[in-house]
């Protein structure tokens, strides 16, 4: 099990110059060159509909294959008044989804506030909560009852319906708190049939392969969690895991770098690569930068128009909207096969 | 090091139509169809391909499979089971001819 982050540790993967120089370094067909061959390129954005806020690199866990590079000795949060600049930009920016990230975002001493000024602003409001939280503190035990209160969709990961897979992954004893905390939300209401408190999961591969068709999984996810557990949730999403910070140090660590990225150059799809998340999405770092996607914000790629980074400071939708997204060969993993985004599959 | 088989020519599985192309692409179309969804789900006939990688002891198989069954969602234990069921079938295959053996051993004694 790890305990620390690549940055604590002072890994050489942990600076995103280091990654981008090393995901250049392969042979392999530039993600551009590929979107040229469907004239997508340079990729331009669509209307802006989901508004993804990353409230700090602080967590509970330390996952083996976190793309945040997160954990209990990351320091790095939100404060209110970049919280606040959250809310005037959301306000503006016409999106229908705020979609709330970290690191663990329950842990910003913040986050509840924030929560509460959202819901003032009639958006549907998602937490990507990784459950262990819930039961980390007597403090967090009365999360299912706020996220209740705020009519919060939950969006949670669990790698798999056993205990050996989830725990190698997420580390040892999750797979059991886990249980436990999806226990505590169907018990208050989340995830039941004829329930508008939405409660969706997160199935990514405990290793250096590809997800498996979506809704079959679904399917083995419900029959199993039901019958073993009985737990209840809505929808699953197979999402792929993107060379990215800890994920890319594990595999090259295990020696699997080459053959994944080819495995993800070769499942290519020019629809995935249409419907990319980052033409309807921005997201926002803890100090207030926009990016094109979270996995672009660990990179620090960040988003600029006219040679300017753009930051909430100076929000403006329009100009924001006529950004080039920034790619780069992680981009292969949302093109990948079925395609892969923070609500799973796009093609 | 020389060996007999090497990894990265599971890679070049496609070559084969380098020499009959007619034949091989035959095969391949064929080999597509059989994976599909049907009455069969492709993950059960994905473990199914794994057990027989087993049977015939086909290193290339045997990777391709192990990942794809990976791929189709399968747990440790699921890959372990199937390679029981070609163990027991092989073992099984192999005990059931002692009746042969028997027969013979009887036919020949006093
Ligand atoms: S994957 Fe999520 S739960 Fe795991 S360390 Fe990263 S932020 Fe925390
Ligand atoms: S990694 Fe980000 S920028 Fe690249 S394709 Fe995916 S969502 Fe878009």
């Amino acid at each position: 099990m790890i305990t620390k982050s690549l940055l604590a540790l002072k890994h050489n993967l942990s600076t995103s110059e280091n990654q981008i120089k090393f995901l250049g370094s392969s042979k392999l067909t530039m993600f551009s060159e590929k979107l040229e061959q469907q004239n997508l390129f340079p990729l331009t954005t669509n209307k802006l509909e989901i508004f993804q806020v990353n409230l700090g690199k602080m967590c509970n866990q330390v996952c083996k294959h976190c793309h945040v590079d997160a954990g209990p000795d990351r320091k790095e949060i939100m404060t209110r008044d970049t919280m606040q600049l959250c809310l005037d930009a959301i306000a503006k920016s016409g999106a229908h989804t705020v979609d709330l990230t970290g690191g663990a975002p329950e842990m910003n001493p913040d986050f509840r506030w924030f929560v509460e000024e959202l819901s003032k602003l009639n958006k549907n409001i998602i937490v990507r909560c990784n459950l262990t939280i819930i039961l980390a503190n007597k403090k967090y035990n009365d999360l299912p009852e706020f996220f209740k209160a705020h009519k919060i969709e939950v969006v949670s990961s669990l790698p798999y319906f056993t205990a050996s897979k989830t725990d190698s992954q997420r580390g040892d004893g999750v797979f059991e708190k886990s249980i436990l905390a999806l226990a505590m939300l169907n018990e208050v209401g989340y995830g039941l049939e004829g329930s508008e408190l939405k409660l969706n999961l997160v199935y990514n591969p405990s290793g250096a392969f590809l997800p498996p068709d979506q809704m079959a999984l679904e399917k083995e996810f419900k029959g199993k969690l039901k019958s073993l557990y009985n737990i209840s949730f809505n929808k699953l999403y197979a999402i792929t895991n993107l060379p990215v910070s800890r994920f890319l140090e594990y595999l090259v660590r295990s020696e699997n770098y080459d053959n994944y990225m080819e495995k993800l150059v070769n499942a290519y799809n020019p629809i995935a690569a249409e419907n990319v998340m980052c033409r309807n999405t921005l997201s926002v770092s803890w100090d207030g930068f926009i990016y094109d996607c979270d996995f672009n914000q660990m990179l620090e790629m960040r988003i600029d128009v006219e040679n300017k980074f753009q930051h909430l400071s100076n929000f403006d939708l329009n100009t924001v909207n006529k950004r080039n997204i920034k790619t780069n060969q992680h981009c292969y993993g949302c093109t990948a096969g079925a395609g892969s985004s923070c609500s799973g599959n796009v093609a | 090091m020389k060996t007999y088989y090497n990894p990265e020519d599971l890679k070049k599985f496609g070559n084969i139509s380098e020499f009959e192309p007619n034949l091989s692409k035959k095969f391949f179309d064929y080999y597509g169809e059989v994976f599909k969804d049907g009455a069969l789900t492709a993950r059960e006939k994905s473990l199914i391909a794994l057990a027989v990688a087993h049977a015939v002891q086909c290193p290339y198989c045997i990777d391709a499979y192990t990942q794809d069954t990976m791929e189709k969602g399968c747990d440790e234990k699921q890959l372990m089971e199937a390679v029981h069921v070609a163990a027991a079938i092989k073992g099984g295959a192999a005990l059931v001819h002692g009746v042969q053996m028997m027969n013979k051993y009887k036919e020949l004694s006093m």
